[in-house]
């Protein structure tokens, strides 16, 4: 049955194939700056050990450098970026706030623990 | 990219409840709101990883220590397979983008060329992930030992080759003077944990007992992981570690020498680790086995010339949504389990 009371939202998405070559052009060039970054992050996993005096700065570039990978498969792969500004923040909003907090809390709690273990002489 | 804000305004479309707030289809909205919920999951899973990595009070396993194996080449390759698998989920995304790209242009063949390279970039995937959790039950060839002190150690080095078992005490199974040729190391290890190796002599299943012809370990060095009376947490060991090694095996004692993984105890950590490892890749493990199936049902139904009637390739955007978070949670994984 057809229905009139809903728009098909599906049917805008439609582009030719001049638009086509640009977003493919697009699509391979985040491609190689995933791979980068996944080869770089291996390369530096496997010459600086964890006793190095650098090892602090390699796992918060870790951190950030799979930060840049997420954002890059959630902006570009899944198309977030070209959402309308209220559907991208009802999505992302909710992690800016509580699984920072999470991660915040759980963190400060875990360390904690362990230093009233230690203090007990586990 | 697309046009959604230029649908039709006016008031009466806004008023009368046709417009959607986020100018974006119920199906795709849901499938959002589904994935927000299963990240909150997967994020849940992951900070408590953290938490009790920060609260443990023994070494954690190093990444690197552990992931170091390839399928046909053995040891000494840390992290390379994990990358390598990394890398084709990454590819399997981005041939999942470009099948959503060609439906918005209703090109049904480059639709379907793209799905099906990205099914099989997924099943690559569960398979390897098979092989990884394979390799992390099973475990080193040398074990994680126990030392005189009670000190902890993981051992590094060439582990020497079982040549055969000959059989010096006749069992149930087994006459005097038998050479035994097969499932060696299986063998081998199950005695020692079990305290049924002494003087290079093994018990075996059937009460007989047999001489272990084995070769030499080389440049064997132990890396204390628990302290002791006189080892502590960090220390390498190499002078005399072979002997040390070799007397540890040969102690006869149970439980001194622990391979691989399962949910009691482990080789390469605390129980909570390996407890965590099943636990966030085989849930992982799960949401990409659905994925190649959700995948390869959306391709039947492209082949079947479903969508084009339709006028459009949504459903492949949306199972195109789900493929990516798969993604997404890995590059998280990746990280928390592997290199940091």
């Amino acid at each position: 049955m057809e229905r009139d009371d809903i728009i098909e939202y599906s049917l805008d998405t439609h582009h030719d194939e001049a638009t086509g070559v640009q977003l493919r052009k697009k699509i391979w060039k985040v491609t190689a700056l995933l791979t980068i970054i996944t080869i770089v992050e291996v390369a530096l996993g496997a010459f600086i050990k964890q006793s190095s005096t650098l090892w602090e700065l390699v796992k918060w570039s870790f951190i950030a450098l799979t930060l840049v990978k997420a954002a890059y498969i959630v902006l570009i792969f899944m198309h977030l970026g070209d959402e309308k500004k209220t559907l991208k923040y009802v999505i992302l909003l909710p992690y800016f706030i509580f699984i920072v907090y999470l991660i915040f809390i759980l963190i400060t709690e875990g360390n904690a623990v362990s230093a009233a273990l230690k203090a007990i002489g586990f | 990219m697309s046009n959604h804000n230029e649908t039709q305004n006016d008031s009466a479309t806004t008023w009368g409840g046709k417009v959607s707030p986020f100018s974006t289809s119920y199906g795709k909205l849901m499938m959002w709101f589904f994935l927000v919920s299963d990240a909150l999951t997967f994020g849940g899973l992951l900070i408590a990883y953290g938490f009790t990595r920060h609260a443990c009070q023994v070494a954690w396993p190093i990444g690197e220590e552990t992931f170091n194996s390839l399928p046909f080449l053995g040891h000494g390759y840390p992290l390379l397979y994990v990358a390598l698998m990394t890398f084709i989920l990454i590819v399997s995304s981005v041939t999942m983008v470009l099948a959503v790209e060609a439906g918005h242009r209703m090109d049904k063949k480059g639709v379907q060329k793209w799905m099906l390279a990205t099914i099989v970039g997924g099943l690559f995937f569960v398979g390897s992930q098979a092989w990884e959790w394979y390799h992390f039950i099973h475990g080193s060839e040398f074990g994680k030992i126990e030392l005189a002190d009670g000190s902890k150690a993981i051992v590094k080095g060439h582990f020497g080759e079982i040549k055969d078992f000959t059989v010096v005490e006749a069992g149930k199974h087994h006459h005097k003077g038998a050479v035994i040729k097969d499932d060696l190391l299986h063998q081998f290890h199950h005695a020692i944990e079990h305290g049924k190796l002494k003087n290079d002599t093994i018990t075996l299943h059937d009460g007989s007992k047999a001489l272990v012809h084995r070769a030499k370990d080389e440049h064997v060095v132990l890396v204390i992981k628990e302290d002791g009376l006189k080892y502590k947490t960090g220390q390498h060991v190499d002078k005399g570690a072979d002997k040390i090694y070799h007397e540890v095996i040969n102690s006869g004692t149970p439980h001194r020498v622990i391979y691989g993984a399962n949910l009691k105890v482990n080789e390469y950590g605390p129980t909570q680790y390996a407890q965590f490892f099943f636990f966030i890749t085989g849930f992982h493990g799960f949401h990409v086995f659905s994925g190649v199936v959700f995948n390869f049902l959306i391709f039947l139904k492209v082949v079947e010339g479903r969508y084009h009637r339709r006028g459009h390739y949504e459903m492949v955007e949306k199972t195109g949504l789900y493929w990516h978070f798969v993604d997404l949670v890995w590059v998280f994984v990746f990280t928390f389990f592997y290199l940091v």
